[in-house]
């Protein structure tokens, strides 16, 4: 009866294996199924209960993962030169690339005429950045970066979100403090 | 003491209503922990942590978590200061009454389960440990020397017959509410609901068939004093003992009835929304929830009553233990008492964990899958048990 497709053996193609009445029954599936979700209960139900974290979960804003790859795209910093100031030209290459337009740049003189301009305002609205790296690709001058890390990159505002030059110049990741703390895994 | 108001005796009056106030309270906590349960035990299952975020802020930067319970009223109050969206209905007044058919049934089945066994005031307040309580022992010590009661809000010689009538108007909730709502998943929802409630109900019928023969009785009282008697002075008579088939069969049936995760076609979240209750927003969804929660321990109660025995713990007799090897532990009538009520409660626990893991174990069945299991397995073999119980009582039975 079934549809041969011209050029293909004929076999069947869906699975219909013919299953015992054990199997149909089903009760012996559930008691299988059920055995093995009540393995992992049990186990992280002891861990729980001798003080351990159970489960195989990163709190996040207090834990940070150890295995984090070199190449992972995290935080952004500025990149200072030897007297403090921005690496930055203000030349808005990253601004236009940006394809969430987080990034809000205002130029002002510099006070070297080889440089010309520097950034007043330098502002990165990280709830909105999609960490493309777009922005370090496109810097002319090295001057903007990733780290590897993603630590405190949380707010309970959407405006403690927006980190402007200072924070951004700043190597150390910033402590938020806002961030959870005391809570009861 | 023996007052009377309106040919009602005012002592039995306040003990009942006590304990209709204490046995509905304990179904909505038991429904609120169900819903805390759904949250951290599928956490436990799936190698997570759960809800913990959610937090009474304290000082000195601690957090008041409470292992996720405060998830839940963050639940309740969200849900009540949500929009109260309306859907253009023909009826509103079926749109809103069928949260109640799915919410009550499940409660007021549970006033003819018996909790533990009878109880004596006057006896049970002379244990040492109740001693504290200021002036109940002297009360009923010296007022009512004799009065005892069943922890059980309504004695009806109808019991098991009662728990179906009212268990069968739950699925109007949700073909009242598939209706009403004014919407295609809705109604296929209601639809699923009805067609999967007539197949589950003649076979988890014809199970409880069985029980009521080998028992001869539809008092769940009697039911539940008949299992704690022993077989051959060692073995409990307990439903999963005398009928094991049955146990299983109704297992399955009320897994189904409760619209839970094998068989949650009426509510398939990748096939039609929500079901049913698509249509309903903030508190009203949120009812309809308890009411599935509060569902679970109901069949957890079922099960317990009907197949484990109710509240009677294994060679438990008035007076204490009584081994079958001999011994004898003499225990006190509160002590009697707070052991039967615990041994339903672990029950109860128990089968309300187990129907969670389920839950967060299987797959969704086919709704051809469902309907093959539900005709052409589980019917079979309930009528197969059915003969064979028929045929064992008729030829003297236990």
């Amino acid at each position: 009866m079934s549809y041969q497709i011209p050029g293909l053996p004929d076999m069947e193609y869906v699975d219909r294996r013919k299953r015992s009445f054990i199997v149909q029954l089903y009760y012996r599936e559930i008691a299988r199924g059920v055995w093995i979700t009540t393995k992992h209960f049990f186990r992280n139900l002891w861990k729980w209960s001798t003080f351990r974290k159970g489960g195989c979960v990163v709190l996040y804003p207090e834990e940070t993962r150890p295995d984090m790859s070199p190449n992972n795209r995290g935080r952004h910093v500025l990149v200072q030169r030897s007297n403090g100031e921005p690496r930055c030209v203000a030349c808005k290459m990253c601004a236009t690339v940006c394809p969430a337009e987080c990034i809000t740049i205002e130029a002002e003189e510099s006070a070297d005429s080889n440089i010309q301009k520097k950034p007043k305002v330098f502002e990165i609205d990280v709830s909105r950045c999609i960490f493309c790296g777009f922005c370090v690709e496109a810097c002319p001058v090295d001057a903007i970066r990733m780290l590897a890390t993603t630590e405190n990159l949380v707010g309970y505002n959407r405006f403690k979100m927006i980190y402007d030059k200072e924070t951004l110049l700043n190597w150390n990741p910033v402590v938020n403090d806002d961030v959870v703390n005391g809570y009861n895994p | 003491m023996e007052s009377s108001f309106l040919g009602i005796n005012t002592v039995h009056f306040w003990t009942y209503l006590f304990l209709a106030g204490a046995i509905f309270m304990f179904m909505f906590l038991m429904g609120a922990v169900m819903s805390w349960s759904e949250r951290k035990q599928s956490a436990q299952i799936q190698d997570r942590l759960g809800a913990n975020r959610a937090a009474i802020p304290l000082p000195f930067g601690k957090k008041f978590a409470m292992l996720g319970f405060i998830n839940n009223m963050a639940d309740a109050i969200k849900c009540l200061v949500k929009e109260n969206f309306n859907p253009k209905t023909e009826n509103k007044v079926i749109y809103n009454m069928a949260i109640f058919f799915a919410f009550i049934p499940a409660v007021l089945a549970v006033a003819v389960v018996p909790f533990a066994g009878v109880v004596k005031p006057a006896v049970l307040f002379q244990a040492w440990y109740l001693k504290w309580i200021p002036w109940l022992p002297e009360y009923f010590a010296n007022n009512l020397p004799d009065f005892s009661f069943r922890l059980q809000v309504a004695n009806l010689n109808v019991g098991l017959l009662f728990i179906f009538a009212v268990g069968g108007i739950n699925v109007f909730g949700a073909i009242l509410a598939g209706w009403s709502s004014n919407n295609k998943f809705s109604m296929m929802g209601g639809m699923r609901s009805a067609a999967q409630m007539i197949s589950y109900e003649v076979s988890m019928g014809l199970a409880l068939l069985g029980i009521i023969f080998i028992y001869q009785n539809v008092d769940i009282w009697n039911l539940v004093q008949a299992q704690s008697e022993l077989a051959w002075g060692w073995l409990p008579k307990w439903g999963i003992f005398l009928q094991p088939l049955a146990f299983f069969l109704f297992f399955a049936a009320a897994v189904a009835e409760n619209k839970r995760m094998p068989f949650d076609m009426p509510e398939a979240e990748s096939e039609i929304i929500s079901g049913y209750f698509t249509e309903y927003s903030g508190f009203k969804m949120l009812l309809f929830m308890f009411a599935e929660f509060i569902e679970i321990v109901f069949v957890a109660i079922m099960l317990t009553t009907l197949f484990f025995g109710g509240y009677s713990v294994p060679w438990l007799l008035g007076n204490g233990f009584h081994f079958p090897w001999g011994g004898t532990i003499a225990l006190s009538h509160a002590s009697v008492v707070i052991l039967q009520i615990l041994s339903f409660q672990i029950k109860v626990f128990f089968f309300c964990w187990l129907l969670q893991q389920m839950r967060w174990s299987l797959p969704r069945f086919r709704y051809d899958q469902l309907m093959h299991l539900g005709w052409k397995i589980l019917l079979p073999l309930a009528i197969i048990n059915l003969i064979i119980t028929i045929i064992i009582v008729a030829l003297g039975g236990f």
